[in-house]
C-alpha cells in the first residue's frame, strides 16, 4: 500500500532527510541555520526537534570547516549530509572538495571512502545576484570521484537524494532554487530511490532532443510542448546525474532524432554543455543532421535582477535553437 | 616517572624509534642524492615531539592526521620501516596509496592514520570531524592534527579550531614549531611570539611544551588525551623544535638560515639529548646501544633492499579506486 502525498520539491527533500535520518542511525545533517531555524530555504525543518543538536548540528559559519569536518565524519563512520547554504558559497570548500574529499578513495587505493553528500541550492530565477545564483555544476564535473546530481522534480529530489546518501562516493547534490517551491508533485512517503548515472526521457519526441537539467527542465518541456503546437516533435532529456554522465541514454535520443539542443543556466564556456556536444559527436556523428546548439547563461557574472530574465536561457531561446537546427 | 606510566622499557622504546627514524631519515636522504627516491620530505630534529606524542596515544586506535614531516609519528604509530620505504620509493605495495600520493603524505588505513592532501591544514579540520564522529559513536577515540606552525596561518586551522572548542570534540591540535615554513621565518607568519597563545581565543588550553623532549611532550599529549576522552574538549600543543635539515630533497636551506644557527640548535638535538640521559639514569647502557645500533642498521637495510625489490604499479590499475560504485 503506497502512501503518497502530493509535496514540492522542498518538502520531499526534507522528507528524504527525516527519512535517511530515521532509517540509519549513522545518518547525520550539518550546516548553517540547519537546526532551529531548520535552513534558510527549511529543508531541514523540524528535523532538530526530532533528532536533536547531535544528528542535526549548526556549525560555526565557515564552509571549509563544514565539508573539512564532514569529510572526517565520514571517514569515521558517519553518514554525513552537509549543506552549504548557497552554492556560490562552496568557493570557500572548493579544497575538500576537490582534493580531499573526491580523492580520499584514489588515493588511498580503496582503504578510505567518503560517503558524503553535500547540498545546495543554486540557479537563478530568485532575483539574486551573483554569488547567490551562481551555477557551479561544471567545475565539479571536472574533478574524478566526485559524483554530481541534480533532480528537477519533487520525485526524483526525493529518490535522488535518498541514493545519494546510500551511495558510498561523495555526492554534491545541487538544488534547484527556483525548483523548491514550482509545483507539486505525488511522492510516495516510504524509502524509494532514483538511481544516480541514470538520465531521464521526459518526454519522447522524433525531430530533435533537448537537453536540459535542473531548473532547465521544465523549460525544455514547455519549448517542446510550445514546437508540438507547430507540428516539431521535440523529445526532452533530463540528465540528471551530471557527473559522471549517463551518455548512453543521451547518444540514444540524439541517434534518433539527429538533432540535439542542449540547455543550462550556467555560462557557456566551458560548461557542461560542451562536454556532452563533444561526447555526442564522438558518439553519434553519422546521425547528426545539424550542429548539435547551446542555449546558456552569457558568459559574464550573474547579473543584477533586472536582467535575469534576459540572462537565463528562456522558451523562446530554446524555441529559436530548436528551429535552427531542425532548418540548418 | 612512574606517575606519568612511562616504564623504562617504553622509554627505551621511545628511544628506539627516535633513533630508528633518524637512521631511516638519513637512508632517505642518501635514496635520494643517488637517484633513487625522487623527493624526501624528513623528521630529522623532530623525533621527540612526534615519538612522545604517539606514545601517549592509545596507538592504532586513535586517529592521527599527520603531515609530510611526521616520519617519527608513523614509525612510533605502528607503521614498519618496510612499509614507509614502499611509500617513499612509491611502490605498489605502499600501504597508503600503492604510489599515488606524494612521499611523506603517510597514511594507514588500518592504523588509523589518515592520509592528508598535500595543502597545509586541511588535516585539522578532519580531525576535527572525526572527532565528532567519536563523540557521537561514543568509540572513545582520540582524533590528533599534526602541523608546522607555517599551516596555522591558514583559514582551515581557523575553522578547525573554533569548531573544535565550541562542540567540545575530542582532538588535540598538536604543533610542531621548528620557527620556519620552509624559508619563511615564524615572525613573519604571525605576531605573536607562540602559536599557542591562539588558543585562547578558541577558547581551549594552550600548552607550549619543549619538543626536543619526548617525555614532557608525552606528558602533554597523555594529558590532553584525557581531558578529550573526558569530554572536556580540544587543546592546542605547540612543541617548539627545530628541523636540522631542508625542508625537502629540493630545497637549500642554506638561502635563509645561517650554518651557526643550525650547529647550535644541533647542541639541543633530541637524539642526543634523550640518549644522555637514559644512560644517566641507567636505562641504557653502551652495550646496549650498540646491539640496538646493529638492529636499526639491519633493519634499515631490509626496509631499503626490500621496497627496492618491490614492484611498481601496475599502469592497468589506474582507474582504479576513483569510485565507489558507478
Amino acid at each position: 500500500m503506497d502512501v503518497v502525498a502530493s509535496l514540492t520539491m522542498i518538502q520531499a527533500i526534507n522528507q528524504a532527510l527525516d527519512l535517511a535520518l530515521a532509517t540509519d542511525e549513522r545518518v547525520m545533517v550539518l550546516g548553517e541555520d540547519v537546526g532551529p531555524n531548520g535552513g534558510v530555504f527549511r529543508a531541514t525543518e523540524g528535523l532538530y526537534e526530532k533528532y536533536g543538536g547531535q544528528r542535526v548540528v549548526d556549525t560555526p559559519l565557515a564552509e571549509s570547516a563544514i565539508v573539512g569536518s564532514a569529510v572526517g565524519l565520514a571517514l569515521g563512520g558517519m553518514r554525513p549530509v552537509a549543506e552549504i547554504q548557497f552554492l556560490g558559497f562552496i568557493f570557500e570548500a572548493m579544497d575538500q572538495m576537490s582534493t580531499q574529499a573526491s580523492r580520499l578513495r584514489f588515493r588511498s587505493q580503496g582503504r578510505h571512502h567518503v560517503p558524503l553528500v553535500v547540498r545546495a541550492p543554486y540557479g537563478g530565477g530568485v532575483r539574486t545576484p551573483e554569488i547567490h545564483s551562481d551555477s557551479l555544476e561544471a567545475l565539479f564535473s571536472h574533478l574524478p570521484g566526485l559524483k554530481v546530481v541534480t533532480p528537477s522534480t519533487p520525485y526524483d529530489a526525493k529518490g535522488m537524494l535518498l541514493a545519494s546518501i546510500r551511495d558510498p562516493d561523495p555526492v554534491l547534490f545541487l538544488e534547484p532554487m527556483r525548483l523548491y517551491r514550482a509545483g507539486r508533485q505525488e511522492v510516495p512517503e516510504a524509502w524509494y530511490e532514483v538511481p544516480l548515472g541514470e538520465a531521464r526521457v521526459v518526454r519522447t519526441g522524433d525531430d530533435v532532443t533537448l537537453i536540459a537539467y535542473g531548473p532547465m527542465v521544465p523549460v525544455a518541456e514547455a519549448a517542446a510542448d510550445s514546437l508540438a503546437s507547430a507540428g516539431i516533435s521535440a523529445e526532452v532529456v533530463d540528465v540528471r546525474t551530471l557527473s559522471p554522465l549517463d551518455l548512453e541514454t543521451l547518444t540514444q535520443s540524439v541517434t534518433k532524432t539527429g538533432r540535439a539542443v542542449i540547455v543550462h543556466e550556467a555560462q557557456r564556456t566551458g560548461g557542461l554543455g560542451a562536454e556532452i556536444a563533444a561526447s555526442l559527436q564522438e558518439r553519434a556523428f553519422l546521425s547528426l543532421e545539424a550542429p548539435i546548439t547551446r542555449v546558456t547563461g552569457y558568459d559574464t557574472p550573474f547579473p543584477m535582477p533586472a536582467l535575469e530574465d534576459w540572462w537565463l536561457p528562456d522558451v523562446e531561446r530554446v524555441k529559436a535553437a530548436a528551429e535552427f537546427v531542425l532548418h540548418y | 616517572m612512574a606517575d606519568n606510566g612511562l616504564t623504562p622499557e617504553l622509554m627505551l622504546d621511545m628511544y628506539y624509534h627516535m633513533a630508528l627514524s633518524r637512521a631511516m631519515d638519513d637512508r632517505m636522504w642518501i635514496l635520494n642524492r643517488q637517484g633513487r627516491a625522487p623527493v624526501v620530505y624528513t623528521s630529522n630534529g623532530h623525533e621527540a615531539a612526534q615519538v612522545g606524542s604517539a606514545f601517549a596515544l592509545n596507538r592504532g586506535e586513535d586517529w592521527i592526521c599527520p603531515y609530510y614531516r611526521d616520519l617519527a609519528l608513523v614509525l612510533a604509530y605502528g607503521m614498519t620501516p618496510r612499509e614507509v620505504m614502499l611509500h617513499v620509493l612509491g611502490r605498489a605495495d605502499d600501504p597508503n596509496s600503492g604510489g599515488r600520493q606524494m612521499p611523506a603524505h603517510w597514511g594507514h588505513a588500518k592504523l588509523h592514520i589518515l592520509t592528508g592532501g598535500s595543502v597545509v591544514a586541511t588535516q585539522d579540520v578532519h580531525a576535527t570531524g572525526l572527532a565528532l564522529a567519536s563523540k557521537i559513536l561514543k568509540d572513545g577515540r582520540v582524533a590528533v592534527a599534526y602541523f608546522g606552525e607555517g599551516s596555522t596561518s591558514q583559514g582551515e586551522f581557523h575553522e578547525a579550531l573554533n569548531f573544535a572548542a565550541v562542540h567540545k570534540l575530542p582532538v588535540i591540535f598538536f604543533n610542531e614549531n621548528n620557527g620556519y615554513a620552509i624559508s619563511v621565518p615564524s615572525r613573519k607568519q604571525m605576531a605573536v611570539q607562540d602559536v599557542a597563545a591562539r588558543a585562547q581565543g578558541y577558547g581551549m588550553p594552550g600548552v607550549i611544551v619543549d619538543g626536543n623532549d619526548p617525555v614532557k611532550v608525552y606528558e602533554v599529549v597523555k594529558e590532553a588525551a584525557d581531558r578529550a576522552r573526558r569530554g572536556d574538549g580540544p587543546t592546542l600543543i605547540e612543541a617548539k623544535t627545530y628541523r636540522f635539515v631542508p625542508h625537502s630533497s629540493d630545497d637549500d636551506d642554506r638561502a635563509y638560515r645561517t650554518r651557526e644557527e643550525v650547529q647550535e640548535a644541533k647542541k639541543r638535538d633530541p637524539l642526543i639529548l634523550f640518549e644522555a640521559r637514559l644512560k644517566e639514569a641507567g636505562i641504557l647502557t653502551d652495550e646496549k646501544l650498540k646491539e640496538m645500533q646493529q638492529q636499526i642498521k639491519d633493519v634499515v637495510n631490509d626496509a631499503t633492499d626490500y621496497a627496492e625489490k618491490a614492484p611498481l604499479p601496475d599502469p592497468a590499475t589506474l582507474w582504479d579506486h576513483v569510485y565507489g560504485s558507478l
